[in-house]
């Protein structure tokens, strides 16, 4: 029973990420891809929590946490990247995408 | 057996909300709109999904998991503050809201050049 369930969870968790996947690859701005992104890897941690719990070890805790620092350093440095890749255009309309 | 049944269903409602931001992130017409669903309700899931493996190993092992705990509340701080670094980077370099949309806040004080709340 609770097998079960944490199988459903996990085809419905790799669903989600097929999903924001569609978003990462069409997405027609850079913002809609590092959003994708984000969402994918907070996913990843999702699915590692639940694939911990049904081999019932505690060793892959680590993980989540690793995963979590470095979607969050990935997401704020592309952020910053997109931002400051528009500010460089000095005082002209930024409407490039 | 009460507690792992009751931790495998926080575990699948965590799931389903983790799809459902998927959902809308796939179906918003807005880069915007796309961030509030994949902020707000990602992070509902994944506390959830989280909540429910500290409850499971709290009870199976008996060991509190606190590194569980430590990935619950900076998912719970990072994640909103990344979708809000995202939304505020793609205002900045001029993704246009969608044409639904029928409120600008931030518009009046880029207009007069200020300097947008929240820039250093």
């Amino acid at each position: 029973m609770i097998s079960a369930l944490l199988t459903a969870s996990l085809v419905i968790l790799a669903l989600a990420m097929l999903a924001c996947l569609f978003r990462l690859l069409k997405g027609p701005t850079r913002s809609d891809r590092v959003a994708a992104l984000d969402t994918i890897g907070i996913h990843v941690l999702a699915i590692i929590a639940v694939v911990s719990m049904q081999l019932n070890t505690q060793d892959f805790l680590e993980i989540i946490l690793v995963i979590g620092i470095l979607t969050f350093i990935g997401t704020t440095a592309l952020a910053r990247y997109i931002e400051r890749g528009v500010v460089v255009q000095e005082g002209g309309d930024t409407h490039d995408r | 057996m009460t507690g792992e049944l009751i931790s495998s269903i926080l575990v699948l409602i965590g799931a389903i909300f983790c799809a459902l931001s998927a959902f809308g992130l796939v179906r918003l017409p807005d880069v915007y709109l796309r961030s509030h669903a994949a902020t707000k309700s990602a992070t509902l899931g994944v506390l959830c999904v989280l909540g429910g493996g500290f409850l499971y190993f709290w009870v199976v092992d008996g060991t509190v998991s606190f590194k569980l705990l430590l990935a619950i509340v900076f998912v719970f701080i990072t994640s909103p503050v990344a979708g809000h670094l995202n939304g505020r980077s793609a205002y900045r370099s001029g993704i246009p809201l969608w044409e639904g949309s029928v409120q600008d806040d931030l518009k009046p004080l880029v207009d007069k050049g200020q300097e947008i709340p929240g820039e250093e």
